[in-house]
């Protein structure tokens, strides 16, 4: 074309991006903390998808876990307790070109950023969301969490919580437009990595509950989570996320499930006894809002002036 | 019969059956539900194309739903039209079309009809099947005429009747044809506005709706002896008539604003509305967020991906926006938000007009927020302000605030026809890979402007924080560095506030009164003033447009006449109860921040009715402090 020969065609050599272009600082989390883990898994993604730091995102709101896109040499947005969703939506809204991630704790998410969240899964815009479950309020210091299990001891409950916990699986199973559901754990690496790459392979807003080890408040917690694995199960299936061998090892017990099966994947949710590690449900077909705010991008100045004027020619004298 | 104010009494050969007048204030007034509002709505339109100056203000209920034939049920219109420019709604109106005896009762107790107030009412009620309908119709009949009303009674429904079964839903278009051959409107123009109103609806409706309306004006020329003439002025610009929501909604668009976000709330949604109908062809969107919070959080991620964004709300709203906001002082974004001011403090009085959110803009957020408040005074200043806010809130990286309010939103008045311009819509920023070393807060010491980095560009990467932080974005506790980039975001201001000119004088540099008004009062002081100028009061008055930071030179201004006074409708504090001091007094909000400003004794006439403040009642305060100050 236009008499070009191909010879002169320069490819300009492609920037490989190794795990340093990722990494930021020193994450300054308790030795022992789950979000370590999750850091490490996310960077991970980044070089196996090649993102371009310019164009990723992480959106966050506050807390412990809310720090995490000060650890990543991309872009980032640590806004507002319990806002994290609708800044991320916004980001992506006319940006589709952009990776966006939304980091949240079970504060952040479950309570203060509970409206948001139901609705940001139900506007289905492509962003991959990390729920850090560590069952309390990190940051401010060991308060009951939306998450924290009948009769936990914190401070705002010295004598125990005295309310059920939310469960976030069943919630966000429980509202319409739903498209990925997924729980992990952050000391099981294999299914970490796994899940958190499904979410970010997933067209559309993947909302992945990691259950999260707060060494600092929750030491007894962290000690039954990670010795106890009988109350732990892999969910398996061909359509949902393969975990390495390393994970099905150690993790005796293995439930098949569909995840294109909604009713299966709320009675899985329901079951308080076991954690089940894996994808509740997904469905790659659901309507997508981030799809409807970029349809109209890329409008030259001539075309929005010859449409504004069009429109005020009905008011003209 | 007595005319409205202004009647001229020469009649021109060709008209001679018709009454010359300058301008009249004309009010409809319904069940609601009747469509008072359409009717009187494109009363002002065809006025205005025609050439007259034009203001018109709804008057809405409360409830969705009251029951009819209430006090409360009161729904219409106030239309002020006169050859010359109209700049407010004006005091008591010479003429009122009812639909019933009991809604002007509404108005009655809002003292907006004079003695000579013409009268022209709905008649079928006086043969209602019901006594008691009947009677309290006779009673209302009586009462008007001893309040010295000029009744005319209109078989309205009677004549509908002849057309549609249903009158109920035609009888406002058979009265804006009435008032049609009244006021000597072009026909052809209404009926191209009935069109318009009706362009989403069936043929059907558009011709049954055209032949109420010529049916109107017909029985009006056969049976009413009322005809008035308005010389119209034919303007040499070209001009646009619309209410200030509809020009809040094509300054977005013409400022090149790409993501409307907002969460319904009255009286600032018919922006959105009109918005939902166009933007989409000018290459926006609409995001109707869960609540208001999520729409500025929408709005302030758009904006931090570089797309520029607008937030629209009124009073509660703005409540709930008030931690975003104080992120976005914090953090640097770029953000336009516009306030429809209504009655507070909590839901208040959703449809009425109130200037109280001056004061929550400015100090709403914990900590030091320091952001541009401006307040257009017109609806041509609705529009183009958007533009200069967008402008502000990108060179200077924080959110501007625009302070509309329910006068504006619903007030229609024609002005030059905007010239949309190719640089107000020039992306936000340079997108091409940062300078070396370019810093996310590369605050400039001097002015404390820096230039913002966007993602998808190179070498900018960065995470924003609410959190105190450093040149480099980073978290910082460092008390020297959270005292100096306080500085620095304050400084902001100051460096925008050197761009502004001292204001306008209306009327002389110096004197005895100044009168100082901001946002929708202007037309109603500046007209009260300059009556009060022509009776030999020396009194001027000054309007600003910039309330942070505020326009320069107010002192020098101030020290030139013995009293400054500000016009507000908010609430203040009289000196006239008896537990209020000058100590312990509440001001109106614009006279709080400049007597904290300017150290000048500024006082202040303010008041929550929920009503534009009439040239009138502005006269009368003005004339009262001039006497006064004449006595010492
Ligand atoms: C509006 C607001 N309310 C309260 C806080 C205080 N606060 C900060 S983090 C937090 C809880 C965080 O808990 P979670 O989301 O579970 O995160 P974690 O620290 O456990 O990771 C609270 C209450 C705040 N920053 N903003
Ligand atoms: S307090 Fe808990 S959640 Fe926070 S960093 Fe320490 S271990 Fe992690
Ligand atoms: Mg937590």
């Amino acid at each position: 074309m236009f008499g070009i020969k191909k010879d002169f065609i320069c490819e300009l050599p492609k920037k490989y991006y190794t795990l340093s272009n990722y990494e930021k600082g020193v994450a300054r989390w308790c030795p022992g903390c789950g979000d370590h883990a999750v850091l490490s898994s996310v960077q991970r993604l980044c070089r196996e998808k090649q993102l371009p730091p310019e164009k990723t995102v992480f959106v966050s709101g506050i807390g412990c876990s809310s720090r995490f896109p000060h650890y990543m040499n991309t872009y980032g947005f640590h806004g507002l307790h319990g806002r994290a969703f609708p800044v991320a939506c916004g980001v992506k809204f006319r940006r589709p070109d952009l990776n966006v991630f939304v980091i949240t704790g079970d504060g952040d998410c479950c309570s203060i950023g509970a409206g948001a969240w139901i609705h940001a899964i139900r506007y289905n815009m492509n962003i991959t969301t990390i729920m850090f479950d560590n069952q309390i309020y990190g940051m401010t210091k060991k308060q009951t969490s939306p998450t924290s299990r009948l009769g936990t001891i914190s401070n705002t409950h010295p004598t125990g919580s005295v309310l059920p916990p939310v469960n976030p699986l069943q919630t966000s199973l429980g509202m319409s437009n739903v498209s990925f559901v997924a729980q992990t754990a952050d000391w099981v690496p294999g299914h970490l990595f796994a899940t958190i790459k499904a979410g970010y392979e997933h067209p559309g807003f993947a909302f992945i509950k990691v259950i999260m080890r707060c060494s600092k408040f929750m030491g007894p917690l962290v000690e039954e989570m990670t010795t106890n694995r009988d109350a732990v199960s892999i969910l398996t299936h061909e359509k949902g996320i393969q975990p390495d061998d390393g994970t099905l090892h150690a993790y005796k017990n293995h439930q098949i499930h569909d995840p294109t099966d909604i009713n299966a994947a709320r009675e899985l949710a329901e079951d308080q006894a076991t954690s089940y590690l894996g994808l509740f449900y997904q469905n790659k077909d659901a309507i997508r809002y981030d799809q409807y705010g970029a349809h109209n991008l890329g409008f030259t100045p001539e075309e929005k002036i010859t449409a504004v004027n069009a429109q005020l020619d009905k008011f003209a004298v | 019969m007595k005319d409205g104010n202004g009647s001229l009494a020469s009649p021109s050969p060709k008209t001679s059956n018709r009454r010359v007048i300058k301008e009249h204030i004309l009010e409809i007034v319904s069940d609601s539900g009747e469509g008072a509002q359409k009717a009187g709505q494109s009363f002002g339109a065809v006025s205005a194309k025609m050439g007259n100056g034009v203001w018109t203000v709804e008057i809405i209920p409360a409830d969705i739903q009251p029951p009819p034939r209430t006090k409360e049920s009161a729904s219409g219109i106030r239309i002020r039209f006169g050859s010359g420019k109209i700049t407010n709604a004006g005091d008591e109106a010479d003429v009122l079309v009812a639909f019933n005896e009991i809604v002007p009762y509404n108005r009655i107790e809002q003292n907006v009809y004079r003695e000579g107030t013409i009268v022209l009412i709905e008649n079928k009620w006086a043969t209602d099947e019901s006594d008691e309908i009947r009677k309290s119709y006779a009673t209302a009949i009586q009462d008007f005429k001893d309040r010295k009303f000029v009744v005319h009674e209109i078989p309205m429904e009677e004549e509908c009747l002849k057309l549609t079964p249903n009158p109920k839903k035609g009888k406002n278009m058979w009265v804006l044809g009435m008032l049609c051959h009244m006021y000597d409107r072009d026909m052809e123009k209404a009926a191209a506005q009935v069109g318009y109103i009706f362009r989403s609806k069936s043929k059907a409706v558009v011709d049954s709706n055209l032949q109420l309306l010529q049916a109107g004006y017909d029985w009006a020329s056969d049976h009413l002896d009322l005809c008035y003439r308005l010389p119209s002025v034919e303007s040499e610009e070209e001009l646009v008539v619309m209410n200030g929501n509809e020009a809040l909604s094509f300054g977005i668009q013409a400022a090149g604003i790409e993501l409307c976000s907002m969460y319904p709330i009255t009286p600032a949604t018919s922006t959105s509305h009109h918005l939902a109908e166009c933007i989409q062809s000018s290459g926006g969107i609409i995001h109707q967020a869960e609540d208001e919070i999520a729409a500025v959080g929408f709005a302030i991620g758009a904006s931090y991906a570089g797309k520029t964004s607008v937030t629209i709300t009124s009073g509660p709203g703005l409540a709930l926006k008030t931690e975003f906001l104080g992120l976005a002082v914090m953090a640097e974004v770029p953000l336009v938000v516009i306030d429809v001011q209504r009655g507070g403090p909590s839901t208040g009085l959703p449809t009425k007009v109130e200037q109280s959110d001056l004061l929550a803009v400015l100090y709403g957020q914990p900590g030091d927020a320091p952001k541009v408040v401006l307040a257009p005074s017109t609806i041509e200043e609705c529009f183009h302000f958007v533009v200069l806010a967008r402008r502000i809130a990108e060179s200077f990286r924080m959110p501007v605030i625009l302070l509309s309010d329910a006068n504006l939103a619903t007030g229609v008045q024609p002005f030059p026809r905007p010239q949309l311009r190719e640089e107000w819509l020039s992306p936000p920023v340079d997108q091409s890979p940062r300078a070396e070393g370019a810093m996310p807060y590369g605050w400039d010491e001097k002015t404390g402007l820096s230039q913002r980095p966007v993602p998808g560009q190179a070498g900018g990467e960065y995470t924003l924080t609410g959190l105190a932080h450093s040149a480099q974005g980073k978290v910082t506790y460092l008390p020297e560095v959270n005292q100096k980039t306080s500085a620095l975001r304050s400084l902001k201001l100051a460096t925008f506030g050197r761009t502004l000119k001292p204001p306008r004088i209306n009327g002389d540099e110096e004197g005895e009164l100044l009168v100082v008004g901001w946002g929708s009062t202007l037309g109603a002081i500046e007209e009260a003033v300059n009556i009060a100028r022509e009776q030999g009061g020396s009194v001027s008055s000054l309007h600003l447009r910039f309330l942070s930071p505020l326009e320069p030179g107010l002192l020098d201004i101030f020290k030139r006449f013995k009293k400054v006074m500000t016009v507000e409708i908010n609430y203040s504090d009289s000196l006239d109860d008896p537990m209020i001091t000058p100590e312990n007094r509440r001001y109106a909000q614009l006279a709080w921040i400049l007597r904290a400003q300017t150290l000048v004794d500024v006082d202040c006439f303010s008041n929550v009715y929920g009503q534009p403040l009439g040239p009138g009642k502005i006269l009368a305060r003005i004339n009262k402090e001039l006497s006064k100050l004449n006595q010492h």
